[in-house]
């Protein structure tokens, strides 16, 4: 018998088996995801009236687990169980697994965090089935299959992928994509205790060290800076104009890479999709994989001095000029007119 | 000593490839190849590990013939020994089969201590191989990291975990999958004489589905749960692409306050 699983994997059940949409609750810091909500509003419009689920894994997670049935679900099945405190994707994925062994869900809805694919990742391979990807759309297609929208080279394009032989389906939503629904008063979801399907000694990682960042991701910004390579790090005055005008500084891929910029401030295909009324783009030259975090902005004001920036077709206001010089002018004015 | 395998993609560069509106098909047209991006920091990552401790690394990639040019640059750079595995039956895989037939080549080079995997490609962008070849190998897993060291004593891999709110330390037991972030280290330049030195002989070995023992339900369409049934090019919304001009920057800004306020931007 070889040590490995290359040749024991097998599905856990068949598609004809297969019963109800299943979103994956992710939280952190006591508070859930704003993707699993995101999730659960979604998954209620395209049920259309049909119950939908939650699974749910933590430590002392029970008013999450009623926050969820507050926005919309109608069972969440709940492992409490102090190992699973922190994430790790051996305690996770056999809870995800039993629960899917105990209820043969037909879809699965997982944020597309980093822990939700790191998890998701692991756990298709263990059923046996597809995942779709990292989707920025959901749809219905005529013979009742879901369809997911997956963005690839750089973003510029997407493929409408789906899974009609194998079940579970899995599907990872990018975060921001979908709106979170409101929450209903009345509801008579039900909360289920399960079994702890794991033992200690089943975790083989070991959380050395954990800083959590006090701060919040540029997501959900109504006024954004954008700092891209023409600030050569510069990030002063973009980030004096953000405080003016009462909004956040994020960046692009190179400004993170560089480390101007933390993660939660990436915008881009692999980082935040964002929908700021105001976005202040500062030295950014305009590639796909950033636009497609932009490009529901209500009005995009570009700064470049290179004329032939491609960014300046994606923009409402385009200005061919040194940041450095319009960047303090445009404070200023702003700053005289809100004292004024 | 310490077997590290890397993993490379040879991707098409992103912006030059087009939907073709009528056939509805990817047009990679002429478009140019390269690693990964990446992949680059991942074979950073595995040469600073081989500096510090000692290692060999082998560079694997599943991809056309031609890839090999791009393992030898890898091995350039200092990886060790370079395997393409090449084959038409493994085209058209999804994240599943790709991670199955990594795993069976990985399974096929045997003893390997540390797999180190790009965090997504550009083409695909899925972030799920790394986990699926994992699991498929029964190893550990890390993914997001930024930097890897070992626990040589116990046999061990630390990796520095980078998530938009949270960094972490952990530890895991080798053998390990690990996924690098994208840029996390510069990647060395090669060394262009033994670069030269590489062209002479059979220094990447081929691989084909045959030789790593593949089961054919496992690989290509028959093994991809998921199917892609139409492309689209993605339509930026219409802009106004409004010219600010001005001789100054502070007349430039003045043009631009009194557009924010005529539609009203920043009320509140």
């Amino acid at each position: 018998m070889p040590k490995n699983k290359l040749h024991r994997l097998k599905a856990k059940y068949t598609p004809a088996e297969a019963k109800g949409m299943f979103v994956y609750l992710e939280h952190s810091e006591g508070k859930l995801a704003d993707v699993s909500l995101e999730l659960i509003s979604k998954a209620k419009e395209i049920t259309n009236g049909e119950s939908i689920y939650g699974m749910l894994f933590g430590h002392k997670v029970n008013n999450l687990a009623e926050e969820s049935i507050r926005s919309g679900l109608d069972e969440v099945y709940v492992i409490d169980d102090k190992h699973l405190l922190n994430y790790t994707p051996e305690a996770f994925t056999r809870c995800a697994e039993a629960i899917v062994e105990k209820y043969k869900p037909d879809t699965i809805l997982i944020g597309a965090t980093q822990n939700g694919c790191d998890m998701a990742g692991r756990l298709a391979v263990r059923l046996q089935t597809g995942l779709t990807a990292h989707i920025t759309g959901l749809e219905v297609d005529e013979d009742g299959e879901l369809v997911g929208w997956v963005p690839g080279f750089g973003g510029g394009i997407a493929a409408a992928c789906k899974c009609p032989r194998h079940r579970p389906q899995l599907i990872s939503v990018r975060p921001g994509v979908f709106l979170v629904g409101e929450e209903i008063k009345q509801s008579d979801g039900k909360i289920h205790n399960e079994p702890v399907p794991f033992s200690a000694t089943d975790i083989k990682t070991e959380i050395v060290e954990k800083k959590v960042l006090a701060i919040d991701d540029i997501s959900k910004a109504d006024r954004i800076v954008a700092v891209g390579r023409g600030t050569d790090g510069d990030l002063g005055i973009a980030e004096e104009l953000a405080k003016i005008i009462g909004g956040k500084v994020g960046g692009t891929r190179v400004a993170l890479d560089e480390g101007w910029i933390g993660r939660e401030q990436m915008i881009g295909q692999t980082g935040y999709s964002t929908k700021p009324n105001l976005a202040v783009l500062c030295g950014i030259s305009g590639a796909t994989q950033f636009t497609i975090g932009i490009d529901k902005a209500d009005l995009i004001l570009a700064i470049n001095n290179d004329e032939e920036a491609p960014i300046f077709e994606q923009a409402d206001l385009c200005v061919v000029d040194d940041l450095f010089d319009i960047i303090p002018a445009l404070t200023k004015i702003v700053k005289n007119q809100i004292s004024g | 000593m310490l077997n590290i395998l890397v993993t490379v993609k040879v991707v098409p560069k992103p912006e030059e490839v087009k939907v073709d509106q009528e056939t509805k098909t990817l047009d990679r047209g002429n478009a140019r190849s390269e690693i990964n991006p990446a992949d680059m920091a991942v074979i950073e990552t595995a040469l600073k590990l081989k500096d510090k401790y000692g290692a060999n690394v082998t560079v694997l990639s599943m991809g056309p013939p031609f890839a090999d040019k791009f393992i030898k640059v890898a091995m350039a750079m200092g990886c060790d020994n370079g395997v393409l595995l090449t084959d038409r039956v493994l085209a058209g895989a999804d994240t599943l089969a790709t991670s199955y037939a990594l795993a069976k080549a990985i399974d096929a080079i045997g003893d390997q201590d540390l797999v180190i995997c790009g965090e997504e490609s550009s083409d695909g962008a899925t972030g799920q191989v790394p986990q699926g070849i994992a699991e498929w190998l029964d190893f550990s897993h890390v993914t997001y990291a930024t930097a890897l060291d070992l626990d040589e004593e116990n046999n061990k891999l630390e990796a520095v975990r980078s998530l938009s709110n949270v960094t972490e330390k952990v530890r895991v037991p080798l053998p390990a999958v690990a996924a690098i972030i994208t840029g996390a280290h510069e990647p060395r330049f090669m060394d262009f004489e033994r670069r030269r030195e590489l062209e002479n002989g059979n220094t990447v070995k081929m691989l084909s589905a045959a030789d790593i023992k593949v089961d054919p339900k496992r690989i290509g369409n028959a093994g991809s749960p998921t199917i892609v049934t139409g492309l689209k090019q993605l339509k930026t919304p219409e802009r106004k692409n409004i010219r600010i001009e001005g001789k100054t920057a502070a007349e430039k800004a003045e043009r631009i306050w009194e557009y924010l306020e005529k539609e009203g931007i920043l009320k509140n």
